[in-house]
């Protein structure tokens, strides 16, 4: 068994680790430790809602965009945490290029759009599909889900290049332009 | 068939999409582009002889019926309007292609180029092919928001304030245009097309007249109509050759063709409308002296491109059949030269490094190919037979014979404002490819792609160009066929049952 | 026929008018908000078009006859989407030219000037030299460009 070090009481409140934050902070006094906990538990939270606005959009409020929306901004959260975006970070490993995000709803968008006419309908036409979950219930399917899926896929792929361009990039810009005016 | 009139929407879509993934393969990016691009135009003569043959092609969305469902329609005019563009499109594409590989290397790929230049495209099929105003809306954002990535990208200190002017009038007139949709529906309802065309009639005509008036400002900020077109010479000649190229060749078109469209089928007149006919001698004599007073050789293009939108402008002024025909020719002819103007223009600006009329000279002799490829499309938009330019004009100039009094004298103003083309045209040939020859000034800036005074262009660049002119070529070759269809698209539009009843079946 | 309430109608002629007062300024910024209000604006007005207040028009929740019109909602919802895109894009641009050229003004086109000053007779030149007007109003961002316009027309000269 190892024996810690003792703690400065100045630095009780530092998170100790990586384990709230997404990214590597670049400036570590910006960090909050309530923001990166919130952002912690928040995050998977608020992407199953997400999920969830996408599947009822049929019927209810919610939908593609509304539901790519409050998935971008999960990750807006995580970013304002943790600082620095490159993508879709999963599992801060494996990192989603927003490019593929956007590339890929736009794809599912216009094949689910085209598909009707290999069977016989008009573009843009949609079919239902009504079967039976046990305990679950009743479920309705609607081929017009797979748009959403586009949308969805595209609106974050949307909004995590907003956040790797304007969020990050505007970040390194000033960064390096303080770092030329300290410098020689 | 129905399928058909949503292809060329989608296809741009999908190669969009489809060039977003293959962001590491410039190879796969630039095939994705041609060959979608290749296909919607053959999708495009295919609906072009449809639509001749049957009459309209309409693609119902989703299976709803108009006016409740989004329709797609592909009529005469649409579908011509569409076929050239898209082919016009094609080569400024395989232009872009040249340029980047000369001036990046083979392997260079870009996550913004071929997606936009394709969403661009769908933007355009979508404003020719929609049924209904609001489509025409999200038709022209979707064109206008590539506009601006186009003409912003890579830009610099110099040049961002073009982009700028260029993106804020865009929105204002945008926003006009939504304007304008609101107050259309809360008075009739509806914002289908065809079912407007009954409805408005039934309004009282001070707010048919509001109405007619708040969609020729609209469009006509689009079209770069005189009084409305003072944005155009600053942000067109601040842009790479092909994108300019591109947009003075489909960019204002549509918003002529949109123009054409609504006071045709919407808002009919009886007679000669007074208000174009104002607008159109203005556009053409304004435009046409503008050019006359540029050293920079795109803005006397730009100045030209604004004057001969007044030629278009007075087609369907005169307000009847055969005007109407004639503007669609002259848009078709534009199109085409104008874009090949752009093009030769960046050709000429590589091998002199310079846009300056002044600092060119004796470019003939050193570049005897740039000479010819620039001599047929400046005769062609002068209108000189036997150029395509000629049968576009003499078709306008008929309509305007016939036309009445007031419709004739406007007619004499376009053979000034052509005339006053010939000069300018004449002025650049005597300035730039005649007279003592000059040496090429370097490469100031290698990060601005506006000016490379580097020779350096591939073999592409070069293909693209003499293919549109021989497109425009070809237009006036088969000027008989064209004008066939041209004459039967404009006389269908006076008509407008044609088209109200595929739509409303 | 559509008509709207008169509170409805004075908070558009306000909308408007603001916007367009705002357009018409010279900072970047302020055609920006300008841009948005205007942006309100035109959504509010094509909100007001689907009549007055009513009942969502969701199936099975009320009468047919109780729902609001469904359809300007929707054109106001992507219409609302396409203005929210584009002043990011227009936020995005401005961020850019601030990084370029260190300014917030949208500002004169050098080349039309230079146009001006070539056609222009030799006689009023000299006079347009000596002539303080341009300085008099320091408002006019016209003026205070006037001091570096020669470097830059002579770079841009040489650039081309």
């Amino acid at each position: 068994m190892t024996t810690r070090e003792p703690v400065p009481f100045t630095q009780w409140d530092e998170p100790e680790g990586e384990w709230t934050l997404p990214g590597a902070c670049p400036v570590r006094s910006n960090r909050t430790l309530m923001l990166e906990a919130a952002a912690r538990f928040l995050f998977p939270t608020v992407l199953v809602f997400s999920v969830y606005l996408l599947i009822v959009g049929h019927y209810a409020p919610g939908g593609g965009f509304p539901g790519g929306l409050v998935a971008g901004l999960a990750f807006v959260l995580r970013y304002i945490a943790g600082g620095e975006s490159e993508g879709a970070e999963i599992g801060s490993r494996f990192v989603v290029r927003p490019p593929v995000l956007m590339g890929l709803g736009l794809l599912v968008a216009v094949v689910s759009a085209l598909a009707p006419v290999a069977f016989g309908a008009p573009v843009l036409a949609s079919a239902k599909v009504t079967f039976e979950i046990p305990l679950v219930g009743t479920v309705d399917l609607v081929s017009s889900l797979l748009i959403d899926i586009g949308v969805y896929l595209l609106i974050i792929g949307v909004v995590l290049d907003l956040l790797r361009s304007l969020g990050s990039g505007i970040e390194r810009d000033a960064r390096e332009a303080a770092g030329e005016e300290a410098g020689p | 068939m129905s399928t058909l009139v949503t292809l060329p929407v989608l296809l741009p879509i999908l190669g969009a999409a489809l060039t977003v993934l293959a962001a590491r393969s410039a190879r796969t990016q630039r095939l994705i582009g041609i060959v979608v691009l290749a296909a919607v135009s053959v999708v495009a003569a295919v609906l072009l002889v449809a639509a001749d043959r049957t009459g309209p092609v309409v693609a119902e969305l989703g299976g709803w019926p108009a006016p409740v469902g989004i329709v797609l329609v592909a009529d005469r005019l649409s579908a011509l309007l569409l076929l050239i563009s898209t082919v016009v499109t094609l080569a400024v594409l395989v232009y872009a292609i040249g340029q980047r590989i000369s001036d990046y290397g083979r392997e260079t790929a870009s996550t913004t180029f071929h997606p936009i230049f394709l969403l661009l495209s769908t933007g355009v099929s979508l404003a020719y092919l929609t049924g209904d105003l609001f489509s025409l809306f999200v038709a022209f954002e979707i064109m206008l928001a590539a506009s601006y990535v186009l003409i912003t990208r890579r830009t610099n200190a110099s040049r961002i304030r073009s982009g700028m002017t260029y993106v804020i009038i865009s929105l204002t007139s945008s926003l006009l245009f939504l304007t304008t949709i609101a107050l259309v529906y809360a008075a009739t309802g509806t914002v289908n097309l065809a079912d407007l065309a009954g409805r408005v009639a039934a309004l009282p005509e001070g707010l048919r007249t509001l109405l007619s008036m708040l969609t020729i400002v609209t469009f006509g900020i689009k079209a770069a109509m005189v009084p409305l077109h003072f944005w155009l010479p600053d942000s067109y000649p601040n842009a790479p050759a092909p994108v300019t190229a591109l947009f003075a060749g489909l960019l204002t078109k549509v918003g002529v063709y949109a123009l054409l469209r609504t006071q045709t089928l919407v808002f009919p007149g009886t007679g000669p409308s007074a208000v174009l006919l104002v607008l159109a001698v203005l556009t053409m004599v304004v435009g046409a002296l503008g050019a006359l007073a540029q050293d920079d050789l795109n803005r006397l293009l730009s100045f030209l491109l604004v004057s001969h939108i007044g030629f278009m402008l007075f087609g369907l002024a005169v307000y009847d059949a055969r005007g109407a025909a004639g503007t669609a020719l002259y848009i078709v002819h534009h199109i085409t030269v104008q874009a090949t103007l752009f093009l030769v223009s960046g050709l000429i600006t590589r091998r002199t490094g310079t846009v300056s009329i002044e600092a060119m000279g004796g470019l003939a002799r050193r570049a005897p190919v740039l000479a010819v490829l620039f001599a047929i499309p400046a005769l062609t938009l002068a209108g000189i037979p036997p150029t395509s330019g000629f049968v576009a004009k003499l078709a306008l100039l008929q309509a305007g014979a016939t036309g009445g009094a007031a419709t004739a004298v406007v007619a004499g103003f376009v053979v000034l404002a052509s005339l006053l083309t010939l000069y300018a045209m004449v002025r650049v040939w005597v300035r730039v490819f005649w007279g003592t020859e000059k040496e090429p000034l370097s490469d100031d800036d290698p990060t601005d792609e506006l000016v490379v005074g580097t020779a350096r262009a591939s073999r592409p660049m070069y293909a693209a160009t003499v293919a549109l002119v021989a497109v425009s070529i070809a237009i006036a070759v088969a000027a008989g066929p064209l004008s066939a269809v041209t004459e039967k698209a404009g006389a269908d539009l006076m008509a407008r049952t044609p088209y109200v009843e595929a739509v409303l079946g | 026929m559509i008509t709207i309430n008169l509170a409805m109608a004075v908070v558009l002629a306000v909308l408007y008018s603001v916007g367009f007062y705002l357009l018409l300024q010279r900072s970047l910024m302020r055609i920006l908000i300008g841009i948005v209000v205007l942006g309100h604006g035109a959504n509010l007005l094509l909100q007001l078009a689907g009549g007055p207040p009513a009942r969502a028009p969701v199936l099975g929740t009320a009468l047919p006859e109780e729902f609001a019109d469904p359809l300007p909602q929707a054109l106001a919802l992507t219409a609302i989407v396409i203005t929210f895109a584009l002043t990011t894009y227009l936020l995005a641009l401005g961020y850019r030219s601030w990084v370029l050229t260190g300014r917030d003004e949208v500002q004169d086109d050098v080349e039309d000037r230079r146009v001006a000053e070539r056609e222009r007779p030799e006689g009023s030149m000299e006079e347009d030299a000596e002539g303080p007007d341009d300085e008099e109003d320091p408002g006019s961002a016209a003026a205070s460009d006037r001091t570096d316009e020669p470097a830059e027309v002579s770079g841009s000269g040489a650039a081309r």
